[in-house]
């Protein structure tokens, strides 16, 4: 079963939110966590593990074969992207602009640029006790995130079965990469904060997960602080709203020096355990 | 005129609300571009008003002419991401999978394909409540930030300045590492990098600070929520003395901030210490960039 | 010489741009006739990606052997200038473009070290 945790607006927990879950659940049963935060993965701060195997990801792109080329032009004609230029005696390929389309390969009159696989990314897999632990880094310099994800994605796919939970760490916002992070999940547990930024940005992920049809729920962090807009919100639109996490300094302190939440703070145990039941007692996670 | 650039790779660090801040200290002397359009909430502490809506387009999606469609499946062979659907013989594209790179629309053999400029949002040049103005967007759902939209804003609200005769553009950054953030450094007189003391905030600090050494432009540092952890905020210093960052301004943990927002206002406008840390960051931070 | 300056007007009172891969217009100037030519880059707005190449691409049909900017040409940009051997100098983004014609007659402005 694969549950994401996404939110729209960055810095409301959904890091937090899914190593507690994810370590709190390892507990008792074989769980995946997977970082797919690409930009800047941050779940390696909290959940440390031997490592058990890295890779490096790829994607294709062209690569120019001076000896055969005859300057057509060809190539950046139908590049959509910029990713090519053909300039007076050399062809430029622009990695990071290059969406992998296969076009300028493809159509190149000479055969003169094949596609070549360019490390963008690592991917590493982590093992603790029962929770093994994928965080995927793209490298700086590259911008596209959804190839890296999916290619996690892939890993996770392939390597576990399809009874074990898998906790999805998303990156936020509302956009491709997210997309890409939720696309397939059963389940998505959207985290927001009791402000007016948190309402406005859990109104826009609330519409990207409903143009997605995935089923959703939401998880209140820093309960306390704020007002009741989201709770309003949730109950006009009859969205549930499965658990409040409490606000308070303390929690914060833990936060800042890396260490997971749960197993100091009862008030959070109990939220991330209300959590992990809802998951367990969903359809897809028996 | 200057360009102030605030970022921070990490989330939550308080950037949008210490920009909204700056957007008050500044008043009339400084136009606010809001390059944050992946969920942009600026205007939740600003209240612009959403004046000269513009439609912006970017990227492109594949079509496909039914009529013209001879269902030979050319588009399907090249597509590399599964965009083409064939249901009962009937091939359409799935606009969220297709990446616009306008392969199937070149080889297909009856030109059934037509490639479409995607409307993605709107873009704004509103009036805010300090008496200024803001450049703004919305982008749809699923739409992508792009150096291009991030460079349409910042545009838009120099010629502002210019016109206005304003001395400041002030510019809340893109969140990341890619190509919005980028064409949101390029152009700045200064940077400004918005931390927290923590583990998170530091990891995401030095990520994002290897994109700004590329250009060379002099940057300084706030550290927000400063004192919930001693050894990160040393560590935070050790990085910033190694890198030459000034040292705007370190910001106590306050509740007051959170407090601030709920009232639709920023933590200058609020009674607390941090008014005037801020305050005099400002100043700091005008005096670093030049501005009289 | 070819000296191109990135601007935002057309004319020697114009403010440099400080951009390079989305700058409004290059200001072509024929060291030894005095020759100006002015070229409109607004189309580059259009773009969505890839903007910095696709200017150096112009300013190598332009020819140039000198560029006048402000804080100088984004990675990609500057690996398409490498190719060219064209000198890139930064610091002129607060001036106009006689102010950075005499900069850099004078020696005042940077070598830009990425290219």
């Amino acid at each position: 079963m694969k549950v994401a945790i996404a939110s729209g607006k960055g810095g409301t927990g959904k890091t937090t939110l899914a190593t507690n879950l994810a370590s709190y659940m390892a507990e008792t049963r074989p769980v995946v966590l997977a970082d797919l935060d690409v930009e800047e993965p941050n779940s390696g701060l909290f959940v440390q593990g031997d490592l058990f195997h890295r890779e490096t990801k790829y994607k294709m792109i062209p690569e120019w074969n001076s000896k055969t080329c005859s300057h057509s032009g060809n190539c950046q004609a139908v590049c959509n992207f910029n990713a090519i230029l053909s300039l007076a005696d050399s062809v430029m390929v622009f990695p990071e602009l290059c969406h992998g389309c296969y076009a300028c390969s493809e159509l190149c009159p000479t055969n003169s640029l094949p596609m070549k696989p360019k490390p963008m990314g690592e991917l590493k897999h982590f093992q603790a006790g029962d929770l093994d632990f994928i965080e995927s880094r793209l490298m700086i310099g590259e911008e596209q995130a959804v190839p890296l994800i999916k290619q996690t994605l892939d890993y996770i796919a392939e390597g576990f079965p399809l009874d074990i939970v898998k906790i999805l760490d998303s990156p936020p916002g509302t956009s491709c990469p997210v997309i890409e992070a939720t696309k397939d999940a059963d389940l998505v547990i959207l985290v927001t904060e009791p402000t007016p930024f948190g309402l406005h940005d859990l109104k826009l992920a609330v519409e990207t997960v409903r143009q997605l049809d995935k089923e959703f729920t939401v998880v209140l962090n820093r309960f306390g602080i704020g007002d009741d807009g989201v709770i309003r919100y949730c109950e006009n639109e009859g969205i549930n709203l499965i658990a409040c996490i409490p606000n308070s300094r303390a929690i914060a302190e833990i936060y800042a020096t890396g260490r997971l939440i749960y197993p100091e703070v009862p008030d959070v145990k109990r939220a991330v355990k209300v959590i992990a039941d809802f998951i367990l007692n969903h359809p897809k996670g028996r | 005129m200057k360009e102030i650039v605030i970022i921070s790779g990490k989330g939550g660090t308080g950037k949008t609300s210490i920009t909204a801040s700056f957007a008050v200290l500044g008043g009339e002397d400084v136009v606010v571009a809001d390059c944050d359009v992946d969920a942009a909430d600026m205007h939740l502490l600003l209240d612009p008003d959403f004046s000269d809506p513009e439609p912006f387009f970017s990227g492109e999606l594949a079509v496909i002419d039914q009529d013209l469609c001879i269902a030979c499946n050319k588009c399907f062979e090249v597509c590399r991401y599964d965009a083409v659907k064939i249901e009962d013989g009937r091939y359409s594209i799935d606009e969220i999978s297709c990446e616009g790179c306008g392969y199937c629309a070149r080889v297909c053999p009856d030109e059934a394909i037509t490639n479409v400029e995607q409307n993605v949002g709107n873009w704004y040049r509103s009036e805010i409540r300090t008496g200024s103005k803001m450049v703004h967007a919305r982008l749809r759902i699923g739409a992508d930030n792009s150096g291009k939209l991030v460079a349409k804003v910042k545009n838009e609200a120099r010629k502002t300045a210019t016109e206005m005769e304003k001395e400041i553009v002030l510019v809340d950054g893109s969140p990341g590492i890619g190509c919005p953030v980028v064409s949101s450094l390029s152009g700045a007189s200064f940077v400004v990098l918005v931390t927290e003391s923590t583990i998170s905030g530091l990891h995401d600090l030095k990520r994002v600070y290897e994109l700004v050494k590329k250009f060379d432009i002099k940057a300084g540092c706030i550290i927000n929520k400063a004192d919930l952890n001693e050894d990160v905020l040393r560590e935070l210093h050790s990085f910033l003395d190694r890198e030459n960052i000034a040292k705007l301004a370190e910001i106590p943990y306050d509740e007051a901030f959170t407090a601030a927002i709920t009232k639709g206002k920023t933590i200058v406008e609020w009674d607390s210490s941090i008014k005037e840390r801020l305050e005099n960051c400002w100043a700091t931070i005008k005096q670093l960039t030049g501005v009289n | 010489m070819n000296i191109v300056f990135t601007t935002q007007g057309t004319d020697w009172d114009s403010p440099i741009d400080p951009r390079f891969g989305r700058t409004r217009y290059f200001f072509v100037l024929n060291e030894e006739t005095g020759d100006v030519q002015t070229v409109d880059n607004s189309a580059i707005d259009k773009e969505a990606h890839g903007a910095g190449p696709k200017t150096s691409q112009k300013l190598v049909e332009l020819g140039a052997e000198v560029l006048i900017t402000g804080n100088g040409p984004g990675g990609n940009a500057a690996a398409v200038l490498k190719t060219t051997g064209v000198e890139v100098y930064v610091g002129a983004g607060e001036m106009t473009v006689k102010e950075a014609l005499e900069a850099y007659q004078n020696g005042e402005l940077k070598k830009f070290q990425g290219v």
